[in-house]
Parts: structure tokens; C-alpha cells; sequence
């Protein structure tokens, strides 16, 4: 007799997750996955200044926070022809992927890392021993001294003993699927808390070129930050020293610190390479900052990882890529509280979003029992659900070949005796991000950085193409769009312009092709598939649903933005209670 | 790291620091921090100390606020984040940059904040309904939408509005912190789909601090936190509600690029010659001038920088309605339309913007007296024309001008209107 459970909030993400799950004998036997906030954003930047959506549009998420703007401005600038100037591309750039590899960080640290760290057990360490356990997995981190790890053993300690235990307050601390020795729990928690200034620090990068982060400045037509050696009011070698130490702290902690923490904690959790297992398709568009105004088969990349281009990955076949193709992309409202006029699913140009909301009235305890459970579509290219995100790019980088990628991967299927299909799964996913932030940092500091550096030794310091900045300059009519790899998957913008003002808008976000929901032939979305696909996902005590969360946090969920699908009509929202 | 964390043990601060090793010379080190930011604003602090009891306008020393702070018990704090981005939560994060920061988080017991709290579901349903029951500071990111009975953000199976009030009915204090708790920000923007509408328009029989911004600086929400603490009250606002201590300052009074503005010198187009130079940006659009903010002063991500600083204009994100009063964002501020601000400023130098200020209503006070430095401005404009810097006084370019080809009239260009 299947059992139902409810378990929302799901919290340690960006936004509003709900998921209603079905279990027998302690495995999941179905799942759905309910995003519950909406904000319509869509109908807000219809008849605006198409260079001021971006940051209408970046307000989608605040984590993943430079994104959206990034998305927008790259797709006005393909509608109206603007020519970006090199050393702004690699501005964004540099912004992206200080941003991408400082989200990969948050995620592994303080999202996480308490569902397979264990608080209360990291008080019992000896904090001697967890110095000795960070040497035995190969973490040179700077931060394992016995001094630390004792600090942080006595604030623990302090904290449990006060009865006021703050955000650790409710944990599943009796859980027993918490496997990691006392020492390597608090060895754990002193990286968390170093991860926490790491992450402070890296942003910064942001703030040189953006003014502030979160929601950093950008700009249609380059950038509005100035660069000049030899001007004190322009981005010079002052910011220039500043960025290379942040950057090379940025190293030191992801190559010492997360992505030894990383493969330890995740071979101590090794089944979880056999749990998780999803829907065995991908779809990227390069790696990490991987950005294309326009058809990605034929506009020149700006792309950290050049040879990683574009493709699609099914059926778990790593050994054939198949050519990307936007036209193969449509969106399904199945299981959604919006209607489209027509059946069936339709593709991005053509969407609509008109709210129809059949769900119950408010407080409700179960939706599942509904065909549409949730705010988010449900994205499918050739009809498949696709995996997005660091697994989708890694699997892809590996396929293409990509010498690092490829490397990293080897060794660490080496090291857990694991073959390449069961990336595919929870494990997979959490174990993807660590290499792709260490893929990440690494082009940062080996390419990206010292090539805007080269350029700014060059003289050359144009960083915005001032010739499509007036609307008058631009044609009566334009479209363009933009895809982007991001921290959780592929983002696209469209956009059209009519009469210099926005007339179409559009976004497909990475969390909408991973958490949404079935489609009209009943198919489940990666989250669903993730925890029911061959109902052998555990789930051994549902009030403490420790295995649930772990599979749902690989994902890195953006709930915010995966409600976000903007209607290219510009309509303003219809809303149908029935 | 010379320190840890200390979680709290002994009845008082000044204990748990001492118990930590914290130095009386560090912890005033940090309080300096936290003094810095309350003076970031003017005289508001008020006495907190016999010493500054006569003089209201005394700022504290990191001694007054080491003081209080020291004596503090530990707070249980509920941070609800309803209709939002997270935004505000990640802004925090980025707070500060010192170990003794961390002591200040320590001050709380953050028990239910989803970002990174650690159970789910059930389990974290308890803790929120556990702590609710009793005293508690409750700080809201996020606006409520109010149509269609609510089903638009809800939590556990509840609506954004119930889990609000209910979480309002015990809190000693209520922080509404970031654009969309404040008056709804992006998505209360035209045509507000969701009818969405900050804190306190939904809770109505207590305080609300308004803490603006989207988001707000890292530090100042931090500060404001520390300053209830140490006061055992709310903060003096304004009268949106925002912290004098962060928001009593218009951004173009304490921008370093003033001199600028007032000399005539301005940004033209984006990277050009002034541009590098750091003139003032008023002419692509900064919307400083109507703008309350301690940007300048206290700046972003560990005084790293702050957007003027960095070239790009400000788009005024601490003002209501700013999406629609102060779009298209890249406008000179005069043409905003409906904005009725400023509107005098065309002939800008001359000290007029000053002299108008912003908000007939809202910051009466603050332009009576601005008044009489708008005055001198003048006599100094007109010094700077005798020496021939002439261009910058007439601000002839409209932004409707620069669009010179007919556009079609009958489509409809409200913004976030439907073409039909």
C-alpha cells in the first residue's frame, strides 16, 4: 500500500520547492515536484526599454544573480546588432565565473554539505583527529590547524550545550544514514565556516566591475565600469593586484579545500553514485560561461572552454554527441496552472502564458492527486526531458573530449570504482559541480584573467560599443536571443523589439528543465525521475527525509527562476480560478 | 581566525566573549565596525550613554555600543522569505569580512531561515510554529501577493499572507528587509500581476522597519539587527520607515562625484573621456539625486566599490516604485515621467536640484534643509560660469529627442501593458 508524504518547505534552496512522494517499504514509488511561488514577472517588461529589462530580469534570482542580466543584455545585443568590445566580454567573463564558481562553493558548503555532515556528531571529535583526517584525504587547506579545529569544536560545543542551536535547530542529528566519522564532521564544519569568508571574499570580483553584488550593474553594449592603466578613476592596477590575489585565494580554497572535502565525503557515500539515477539525457551549450547571442551552430563563441561546444547527449550514450537544435526545444503545461490555447506542447516562439489555476484553495495538504501540481512548465527538446547543469556539461566535455575534463573524471571513477553511467545520479551531480568549479577556477586563472590583463597591457580599454546605444540607431523591428551556461544549467533569452520598446520576451531556465513537471504523455521531469525512476530510492523514516533531500539538493534547485517562463506575447496575465 | 564562533552559554555577551577569548580590545574594534555604519547616516544614533544624554545628536563610540551589546541576552529571530529571490539573504552573506562579524551572528538564534537552516519539511515546520509561539525578532525578505486567495507563493500548503501574520502576532520587532518586503519591488511593478504588497501593508497594528534596498547593503541590515539590540527599540525612520542611520542621506549629497555635477562635468555616453575621468553620470540617467542610500559611505562587499563608483549610473533601488518612477533607468531624471521630481533641474548646476529635493511629502524636512546650501550652490555656479565651464549648466538634450523618427502612435507603450 503506497504511503503518501509531503515535504515542504524544501529548504537549502533558492525559493519555494514542495514535493509530494509515494513510498512502500521504504523505497519511493512515485514523486512529483510542486514549485508554489509565482511573480509574473512576465507581464512586467512588455512595452519597456529593451536596455533596461536586464535588470528587471536579474531580479529573477538573487543567487544566481549576475545570470539573467547577463542572458538579457547578450539578447538585446543580438536583436539590435551591438558589437560588444573583447576586453567587456571578458569582463562578463570574469563576472560569470567568479560568480559560477563562487555558487558552485555556497552550494557544496551551505546547501549541501548538513545532509551528509553531521553536526552534533562533529562536537564528539577530537579535534586532533580531524587534523589528521584533513592530511589523510589530501586537503592542504590552510585552514587545518589544531588550533581551528579546535576553536570550532568548542564553538560547536557551546552552541548544543546552550539549548539555543539556531539554523542547526530541528536537524536530523539522530538520522542514521549519517556515515562521516566525529573528526571528519568537524573537519567539515570548519570548512563551512571558511566557506563562508571565501565566498564573502571571491564576490568582490563582482563588485570591482558591477558596484555591488547581489545584482550587479551591467549594460547593453558593453560594460559601464571603465579600464584605464593610467587613470585613477578606471579600473587600473590597483583592481588589477586585487583581483589576481582574490582569484588566486579562489584557487587555493577549491584546490585544497572543496575539492578534497568533495571526494571524500561523496566515497564515504558511494551507493548514492547507484541513487539518484535520472533522466538519461543532457543538454549544454558549452561549460560554465559558455554565452552565445544568437544560433550557437553559427555565431562565434564567447566560451571559456572553446572546444566544449554545444550539444546533446541521450539515453546515456556518452560516445555519441548530437548537434544542438533551438528549434527542438518545446514547452509542456501538463501538470502546470497555466493553459495554452491550443493542445499539446509548443515551442518558445510560439508559447503563452496564461494563468489557469485548478489547484485547491489554500491551506491545502496534498496536490499530487491533480493532473497540474505546479507554477513551472515543462521544457523537453526532441519530446525528452533533459538533464541540465555541471553534470550535463561534464558529461558533454567528456564526450567532446576535453583533455582536463576527461582527466578529472578518470581518476575519480578510478578512485571510487565507478563506470561513467552512473554519473548519473545523485552521487554524479554533486561530484560534477566540484569539477566543473575546479575546470572553472582554473580558466580563470590561467586564461581569462591574464588575457584581459594582456589586453589592457595592449592599450586596448574600449569596453562598450557606444554606435547602438541610441534606440534611433536601431531597426523598427529586431529579434535576437541568447543562451548561456550558468551555475544550474542552460539559460536562454529571447527577446523582440518593436518600435524601440520590448514587444516579445522569454526566458527558459535551467530549473525549469530540471524541476518541472510531467508532460502531456505523462512523463516525469529529472527531480521526479531522480527519486522514482526505478522505485529504489530509499526513504527510510519520512519525518527525517535526510535521502530525499540529498538527491533534490544535487540538483541545486532555483525555484525562483524556474517560474520565470516569460510569455513572448507580453500579454498581460489572464487568470482563470476553477 | 584567531577566534572562534562562540555559541551562547553564559547569561550575557560580555560573558560568551570572554568565555570565547574575545578581547575587550577586539570587541571594540568590531563595535568601531558597527559605529561606522550608524554614523554612515547623520545625527540619529541618540544618547546611549549618560555621557551623550545631552547632545541628541551625539553619535555613539564603539564604547557605548561595546556597552549595550555586552549586556544583550540572545534573541530568537524567524526570517520568512515569501515572493522574492533570495537576494536579500545572499546580501548578508557578503556582510562584513572580520571573525568578530561572526560573533555578532552569534548573538541570534536564527531558528527558522530556509537558505540555510537545516531540516525540512515537517520537522522545519515545527521549529517556525515552535519559535512563533514565543517572544521573537521577525525579519520578512519578500512581498505577500494578495489575488486569488493567496496561491501564489505558499509555504507548507500555507499562503505567504497567513504564514506573515502569524508569524507577526509575537514578534517584537518586524524587519521588513529588501525591495519586495518593503512595497513589493519588481513584481508590484506594472501591472503588478500578482498583486503583490510589502509587510506593512498587511500588518498594520505594529511597527514596521523598513529596511530598502534591492538588495539592501549587507552591513545595514546587519546594523539594524545590532542597533534594536542595543536599543531595546527600533531605530529612528523616516517616513517611509526606512533607518535615519542608512537612508537620511541622499546618494548625490555624499557622492564622491558631486564635485562633478556641480563643476558642470558629466558622462556623456558610456566610456567616453569623462567617463574614465569619473565624472558625474547625471546625464545617463543616476538617479542619485532622488536616491536615499549610504552607498557612497558605507559602499558594497566590504567597501570593495558601489555602483557610481563603478560607472554605472544609480538606479535608485531604496525608493518605492522605482521600476516605474525611474524607468527608462538610462533617462535623465527630469524626464521621468510622472516622477514631477526635480523637475526645475534642467538647468542643472545652478543648485535647484537641491533647492527642490525630492518628495513634496516624504522628505519635506529633509529639503527645507537642503534649501539654504542650495543657495551657496548658486553663488558658486555662477563663479564656475565666469570662468567659462558653460556646458554643463543647460541640460539642452530631452530623452524624448534623441528618438527622431516618428514611432507608431497606435501601439500602446504603457509599460507592461499588453499589445492587444
Amino acid at each position: 500500500m503506497a504511503e503518501p508524504h509531503v515535504i515542504d518547505p524544501i529548504t537549502r534552496i533558492e525559493g519555494h520547492l514542495r514535493i509530494e512522494l509515494e513510498t512502500e517499504n521504504a523505497k519511493i514509488t512515485n514523486a512529483w515536484s510542486e514549485a508554489t511561488q509565482f511573480r509574473g514577472l512576465e507581464a512586467l517588461v512588455a512595452n519597456r526599454d529593451p536596455r533596461d529589462v536586464w535588470a528587471f530580469l536579474q531580479r529573477i534570482c538573487g543567487v544566481c544573480t549576475t545570470t539573467h542580466a547577463i542572458a538579457s543584455v547578450t539578447a538585446v545585443e543580438n536583436a539590435i546588432g551591438s558589437r560588444v568590445p573583447p576586453q567587456a566580454l571578458l569582463i562578463r567573463d570574469l563576472v560569470m565565473g567568479s560568480a559560477g564558481v563562487q555558487d558552485h562553493v555556497i552550494h557544496f558548503y551551505h546547501l549541501h554539505a548538513l545532509d551528509w555532515v553531521n553536526v552534533v556528531s562533529a562536537s564528539k571529535a577530537d579535534p586532533a583527529a580531524a587534523v589528521e583526517f584533513a592530511r589523510a584525504i589530501g586537503s592542504t587547506w590552510k585552514g587545518n590547524t589544531l588550533e581551528r579545529m579546535t576553536a570550532v569544536s568548542e564553538t560547536i560545543k557551546t552552541i548544543l550545550a546552550s539549548g539555543q542551536l539556531s539554523i542547526f535547530t530541528g536537524g536530523y542529528w539522530d538520522h542514521p544514514d549519517y556515515r562521516l566519522p566525529p573528526e571528519a564532521n568537524l573537519m567539515a564544519c570548519a570548512h563551512y565556516l571558511d566557506a563562508l569568508e571565501f565566498q564573502r571574499s571571491m564576490i568582490r570580483i563582482n563588485t570591482v566591475f558591477g558596484g555591488k553584488n547581489p545584482h550587479p550593474n551591467f549594460l547593453v553594449g558593453g560594460m559601464a565600469c571603465t579600464i584605464d592603466p593610467n587613470r585613477s578613476e578606471s579600473i587600473n592596477h590597483v583592481q588589477i593586484a586585487e583581483i589576481q590575489k582574490w582569484l588566486d585565494e579562489a584557487y587555493e580554497f577549491v584546490t585544497t579545500c572543496y575539492i578534497p572535502d568533495a571526494k571524500a565525503i561523496m566515497g564515504v557515500y558511494k551507493d548514492y553514485f547507484d541513487i539518484g539515477v535520472s533522466s538519461p539525457n543532457y543538454l549544454a551549450v558549452g561549460m560554465l560561461g559558455a554565452a552565445y547571442g544568437g544560433d550557437p551552430n553559427e555565431s562565434p563563441a564567447i566560451n571559456p572552454m572553446m572546444e566544449v561546444t554545444p550539444g546533446v547527449i541521450f539515453d546515456d550514450d556518452f560516445d555519441t554527441v548530437h548537434t544542438f537544435e533551438a528549434s527542438k526545444i518545446t514547452e509542456s503545461v501538463a501538470s502546470a496552472w497555466f493553459k495554452y490555447s491550443k493542445p499539446g506542447s509548443l515551442p518558445p516562439a510560439e508559447g503563452e502564458t496564461v494563468v489557469d489555476y485548478t489547484g485547491p484553495t489554500p491551506p491545502y495538504t496534498w496536490l499530487a492527486d491533480r493532473t497540474e501540481y505546479t507554477w513551472s512548465k515543462a521544457p523537453r527538446y526532441s519530446d525528452k526531458p533533459m538533464q541540465v547543469g555541471p553534470l550535463a556539461r561534464v558529461m558533454l566535455a567528456y564526450a567532446r573530449k576535453h583533455p582536463r575534463t576527461v582527466e578529472i573524471v578518470n581518476a575519480a571513477a578510478e578512485q571510487y570504482g565507478i563506470t561513467l553511467k552512473q554519473m548519473n545520479s545523485t552521487g554524479g551531480r554533486t561530484l560534477a559541480r566540484a569539477v566543473e568549479c575546479l575546470t572553472s577556477i582554473e580558466m580563470l586563472v590561467d586564461v581569462t584573467f591574464p588575457k584581459f590583463v594582456e589586453g589592457l597591457k595592449a592599450g586596448d580599454i574600449d569596453v562598450f560599443d557606444s554606435t547602438k546605444w541610441e534606440p534611433k540607431s536601431w531597426p523598427k523591428a529586431a529579434d535576437g536571443y541568447s543562451l548561456i551556461e550558468v551555475a544550474r544549467g542552460t539559460l536562454g533569452h529571447w527577446v523582440k523589439i518593436k518600435n524601440r520598446k520590448v514587444s516579445h520576451y522569454q526566458a527558459i531556465v535551467p530549473s525549469t528543465w530540471n524541476g518541472g513537471g510531467r508532460d502531456e504523455y505523462g512523463v516525469r521531469s529529472p527531480y521526479e525521475e531522480a527519486l522514482a525512476s526505478n522505485e529504489h530510492h530509499p526513504l527510510v523514516n519520512p519525518e527525517q527525509p535526510l535521502e530525499v533531500i540529498r538527491t533534490i539538493h544535487s540538483f541545486d534547485p532555483c525555484m525562483s527562476c524556474a517560474v520565470h517562463v516569460l510569455d513572448p506575447q507580453g500579454n498581460e496575465l489572464q487568470v482563470a480560478i476553477s | 581566525m584567531t577566534y572562534s564562533i562562540e555559541g551562547w552559554q553564559e547569561p550575557t555577551l560580555a560573558e560568551n566573549l570572554e568565555r570565547a577569548g574575545v578581547s575587550r580590545r577586539d570587541f571594540l574594534k568590531f563595535c568601531g565596525g558597527l559605529a561606522a555604519v550608524f554614523a554612515a547616516g547623520t545625527t540619529v544614533f541618540g544618547p546611549v550613554t549618560k555621557a551623550h544624554a545631552d547632545d541628541p545628536t551625539d553619535t555613539p563610540t564603539a564604547g557605548d555600543i561595546a556597552d549595550v551589546l555586552g549586556g544583550m541576552t540572545k534573541p530568537n529571530v524567524v526570517w520568512l522569505q515569501l515572493q522574492e529571490c533570495t537576494g536579500c539573504v545572499e546580501s548578508v552573506l557578503r556582510s562584513g569580512g572580520t571573525t568578530v562579524e561572526d560573533v555578532v551572528l552569534s548573538l541570534l538564534s536564527l531558528n527558522y531561515q530556509e537558505v540555510i537552516m537545516a531540516p525540512s519539511g515537517e520537522a522545519a515546520e515545527k521549529v517556525l510554529y515552535d519559535t512563533l509561539a514565543e517572544d521573537h525578532i521577525l525579519v520578512v525578505n519578500g512581498s505577500v501577493p494578495t489575488k486569488d486567495n493567496g496561491i501564489y507563493c505558499v509555504i507548507g500548503g500555507k499562503t505567504s499572507e497567513q504564514i506573515l501574520k502569524d508569524a507577526a502576532k509575537n514578534a517584537t520587532h518586524i524587519l521588513a528587509v529588501g525591495a519586495c518586503a518593503v512595497w513589493g519591488s519588481v513584481q508590484a511593478s506594472h501591472p503588478n500581476p500578482t498583486r503583490a504588497v510589502g509587510v506593512d501593508q498587511i500588518i498594520k497594528n505594529k511597527p514596521v522597519i523598513n529596511v530598502a534596498g534591492c538588495p539592501p547593503i549587507g552591513e545595514v541590515i546587519t546594523a539594524t539587527v545590532a542597533y534594536i539590540l542595543t536599543h531595546g527599540k527600533a531605530p529612528k525612520t523616516d517616513a517611509e520607515g526606512r533607518p535615519l542611520f542608512a537612508y537620511d542621506q541622499r546618494i548625490h549629497d555624499s557622492c564622491p562625484r558631486r564635485s562633478h555635477f556641480d563643476a558642470g562635468q558629466y558622462v556623456r555616453t558610456f566610456d567616453d573621456d569623462a567617463a574614465r575621468n569619473g565624472w558625474c553620470l547625471y546625464q545617463v540617467g543616476c538617479k542619485g539625486p532622488s536616491t536615499f542610500a549610504a552607498c557612497p559611505i558605507i559602499q558594497w562587499n566590504m567597501h570593495t566599490s558601489w555602483p557610481v563608483g563603478a560607472g554605472h549610473p544609480c538606479i535608485g533601488c531604496t525608493e518605492k516604485n522605482f521600476f516605474d518612477r525611474f524607468t527608462p533607468f538610462y533617462s535623465v531624471l527630469p524626464n521621468v515621467p510622472g516622477l514631477g521630481v526635480e523637475a526645475t533641474a534642467t538647468k542643472i548646476g545652478l543648485g535647484l536640484v537641491a533647492a527642490a529635493a525630492i518628495g513634496a511629502t516624504a522628505h519635506a524636512g529633509v529639503t527645507a534643509a537642503r534649501h539654504a546650501s542650495g543657495k551657496e550652490r548658486e553663488k558658486e555656479a555662477e563663479a564656475m560660469a565666469a570662468f567659462g565651464d558653460e556646458e554643463g549648466w543647460i541640460v539642452a538634450d530631452q530623452a524624448d529627442q534623441l528618438v527622431d523618427e516618428p514611432v507608431d502612435e497606435t501601439i500602446n507603450d504603457e509599460p507592461g501593458k499588453a499589445e492587444k
